[in-house]
């Protein structure tokens, strides 16, 4: 009953976005202020009904429902309830419902925080937003319905959820790049319903901007977690796979970032208004390219849905709708947008517009790599390939290199222009420290490998120019100036600095990672990095839905111990399927880690050890990153702007009811 | 003046688009040139056992895991096993590390690494399905077009 009635909701939640995509715009049309305030209400609705759907379907993962084809495919009784409560995104059909409930989030937020948007904008706004949600909900119903139920012969016990997915990881994972994903559609929704009313003035770009970086922020978080979890749940040690699904996800932040900046000189300047449109609506499609990537089955990845081609079509159709429709009324109203605002070579401007083009770049050459293996096929006539690491790493590293280099620089551009001496002056001297903090760290890793000097030569001038910058703030001493500034500022910085602390934990993982595969009997030793390693053996443990081998390792350092690490090899009794639990020694400057690889006869282990120095740093500097995004919405400038706008709308009521 | 301006514009503005152009060719060699070096052609047993995929570059191969094929040195990692299609073919692989948990007897795998002269495929990697409903598409594909074959 409780299903039908998940399923009934979402039914209803679909018709209201029906609703959203036509009355608020139909207000517009015959201009009828009631009509276009519609919107809120209908947004309400929508994100009520989306709620009490899925609300429902987690009901019935929590009450063992298997008679539900979904809750059967990936819950157990013995799954523990956490665990049987983010079941409910752990597939295809329950994670698309959770992308509904986020974008239906998204819309109510913007109905409710928007009141700074004229009547007319706010409905076009919405009804963009309302209309975006019409394909979600029809592909959700239609061909991936989590209410689907097996009826009159159900299994008495499910499948169980896929142990891999049996982690904190996947608790917040999916939501957090979700609310990244989706919260894309926002921007876009902002640029169409400017590009439709035609006005293209600046003021689009302050408000979408604090929702652009929020987004943003939560994609960065997202993708931060993503890497995390695969580190320490796929137990290969990895971070990073280049994977197409992976791929699918930072695409869509390489193209926001772009936009975050891009925004920042439209808000600003003026310039770059009919490209920061353009970028608006390609961050939102290649967030939907991704939700197409991953969810048809058309690449081998990782992250495997079950396949299904019909859905692969209906996204394809979706996504030549939405991304064919923007860019039609892209052509036809840009040609309105061409402003003339100069600025100098040597301005910020300049730095934002390098900055984009490299960004740009960076996202279609990962583009390339991960259809490539479609479009060779296709060319082929169906010789299947596969696009390397290797491929993406040639390619990519290049393009980051000057991107960091002008970020460095850039700390001390002024919009307009900026005098060469205060752009350039001081550099001799910070490329110098740099430089010497760099031979220092060389010298006591002794590690003298050309990408480590290079990327962490210009990180770490880019910390000492963001020091520098916060030093002499509005030429004040001692960080004075720096204690007065914008939360805008406070973002940026933070930002930056992320990029530099994630830069050098790559480059030092990447370049000085120890790594061993190794056969152990209980009493074995082993050294790696300054590490030793005693394998003690295995001992036999039980969990709530699992039964283990636990293997125990004594980790020293010159005869201290440091810690004890228990890793273990899971066999989930449900699916009869074998996980690999890894367990890491933690710390702010390595990692020891230890993965147990199968029983090789007479007690003895394949064991994998990793030692990985600054790791952390790749996902510390990821949250700085979003933190400083969500900084940036804490500017007043955003909530004067309110202010003004209710001042103002008062007083035009005011007048009118005098006329009257 | 004015004029003079202008003019200054306009050769920044020519000056900027040669440089973009300049950039982004440079851009498309270099992508172009890091693509056809890293693609890695991916062969059915059949093929691999026809002799259709060279020996010297890197290539990926898969199929299932042949019954009772798996072989393991007793002092280090080494394991050699199977891989064939549902029919005859069937090529040997030989991987020095730990295998992935899903990688089982009769189950769908895929080899990445390079052929050796005699035909056994020396392995870097090796990929087995990460969910007990997935089969890699390629794999399922030769698994399809030979069912379709033979008459059941």
């Amino acid at each position: 009953m409780i299903i039908e009635l998940g399923h009934f909701a979402l039914i209803l939640a679909l018709a209201m976005s029906c609703c959203l995509a036509v009355l608020p715009g139909f207000g517009v049309y015959l201009g009828r202020p009631a009509l276009m305030r519609t919107g809120g209400s209908l947004a309400a609705g929508m994100f009520v009904f989306t709620l009490v759907s899925f609300v429902c379907l987690a009901q019935g993962f929590i009450g063992d429902d298997f008679s539900v084809a979904y809750v059967a495919r990936n819950s157990n009784s013995a799954l523990p309830v956490y665990y049987k409560i983010s079941a409910v995104w752990g597939a295809h059909e329950g994670s698309f419902l959770l992308w509904c409930l986020v974008m239906s989030s998204w819309t109510l937020a913007v109905a409710m925080f928007s009141q700074q948007l004229t009547d007319d904008m706010r409905a076009r706004v919405l009804t963009v937003l309302g209309s975006v949600s019409i394909g979600f909900y029809l592909f959700l119903i239609f061909t991936s319905n989590p209410f689907d139920r097996t009826l009159p012969f159900f299994p008495s016990e499910g499948a169980d959820l896929n142990p891999l997915l049996q982690d904190f990881g996947l608790i917040v994972h999916p939501p957090l790049l979700y609310i990244g994903y989706v919260g894309l559609s926002v921007p876009f929704a902002f640029a169409i319903a400017s590009l439709s009313s035609g006005q293209l003035d600046a003021a689009w770009a302050r408000w979408s901007r604090p929702w652009t970086n929020v987004a943003w922020a939560f994609l960065t978080l997202g993708i931060t977690l993503g890497s995390w979890w695969a580190y320490y749940e796929l137990g290969w040690g990895g971070w990073w796979f280049w994977d197409a699904v992976e791929n699918a996800s930072f695409m869509p932040w390489l193209i926001a970032t772009a936009l975050v900046h891009s925004l920042a000189a439209t808000e600003k300047r003026g310039v770059f208004r009919s490209w920061t449109v353009l970028l608006a609506i390609f961050a939102f499609s290649f967030s939907l390219l991704g939700a197409f990537l991953v969810r048809s089955g058309v690449l081998t990845s990782v992250h495997a849905f079950a396949v299904d081609p019909e859905r692969g079509v209906f996204i394809l159709w979706y996504l030549i709708i939405v991304i064919g429709g923007s860019l039609l009324l892209y052509g036809i109203r840009a040609g309105q947008m061409s402003v003339n605002v100069g600025f100098g070579w040597l301005s910020r401007e300049s730095f934002i517009l390098a900055n984009n083009l490299i960004l740009t770049v960076s996202a279609i050459t990962v583009l390339l790599g991960t259809i490539y293996p479609l479009i060779y096929e296709w060319f082929s006539s169906g010789q299947k390939i596969s696009v390397g690491p290797p491929y993406f790493n040639m390619v990519f590293v290049p393009l980051m290199l000057p991107l960091i280099a002008l970020m460095a620089l850039s700390s001390f551009s002024r919009w307009r222009r900026t005098a060469t001496e205060v752009l350039f002056g001081k550099q001799p001297i910070r490329l110098l420290i740099s430089g010497l903090v760099c031979l220092i760290f060389c010298l006591l890793t002794s590690t003298w490998n050309l990408w480590f000097q290079v990327v962490s030569l210009i990180s770490i001038w880019l910390i000492v120019n963001l020091l520098a910058d916060a030093r002499y703030r509005q030429g004040g001493r001692g960080f004075a100036g720096f204690l007065k500034q914008t939360p805008s500022y406070y973002g940026m910085w933070l930002g930056h600095i992320g990029i530099a602390v994630s830069a050098l934990g790559i480059v030092t993982t990447v370049v000085m990672s120890e790594e061993l595969d190794l056969l152990m009997s209980p009493g074995d030793k082993t050294q790696i990095a300054g590490y030793d390693l005693r394998f003690e053996g295995v001992e036999r443990v039980n969990g709530p839905n699992y039964s283990a081998d636990r293997g125990i390792i004594a980790v020293s350092r010159q005869g201290r111990l440091i810690e004890m690490l228990y890793p273990e090899k899971r066999l989930y009794s449900a699916s009869q399927s074998v996980m690999t639990e890894a367990d890491i020694s933690v710390s702010f400057w390595r990692d020891v880690y230890v993965a147990l690889g199968e029983p090789i006869g007479n007690q003895a282990w394949s064991v994998r050890v990793h030692v990985k120095p600054l790791v952390r740093w790749i996902w510390l500097g990821g949250i700085l990153i979003a933190i400083g995004g969500f900084t940036t919405i804490l500017d007043k400038r955003y909530r004067r702007l309110k202010m003004a706008r209710q001042l103002q709308s008062r007083a035009e009521t005011s007048v009118q009811a005098s006329l009257a | 003046m004015k004029f003079g301006m202008m003019k200054t514009h306009r050769r920044n503005q020519l000056l900027l688009i040669v440089v973009l152009i300049v950039g982004a060719g440079a851009t498309l060699a270099l992508v172009m040139q890091a693509l056809t070096e890293n693609i890695n052609l991916f062969y059915s047993p059949a093929q691999v056992v026809a002799g259709e995929a060279p020996t010297s570059q890197r290539i990926r191969a898969g199929g299932m895991v042949v019954v009772g094929s798996i072989q393991r040195a007793a002092d280090s990692l080494q394991v050699s096993f199977l891989v064939g299609d549902l029919q005859s073919a069937q090529f040997p692989v030989l991987y020095d590390g730990i295998l992935p948990d899903l990688f089982r007897e009769g189950q769908g795998v895929i080899a990445g690494g390079s052929l050796d002269e005699s035909g056994v495929l020396i392995a870097d990697e090796i990929l087995a399905k990460h969910d007990e409903n997935y089969m890699p598409p390629e794999v399922a594909q030769i698994m399809a077009s030979q069912q379709e074959k033979t008459p059941p």
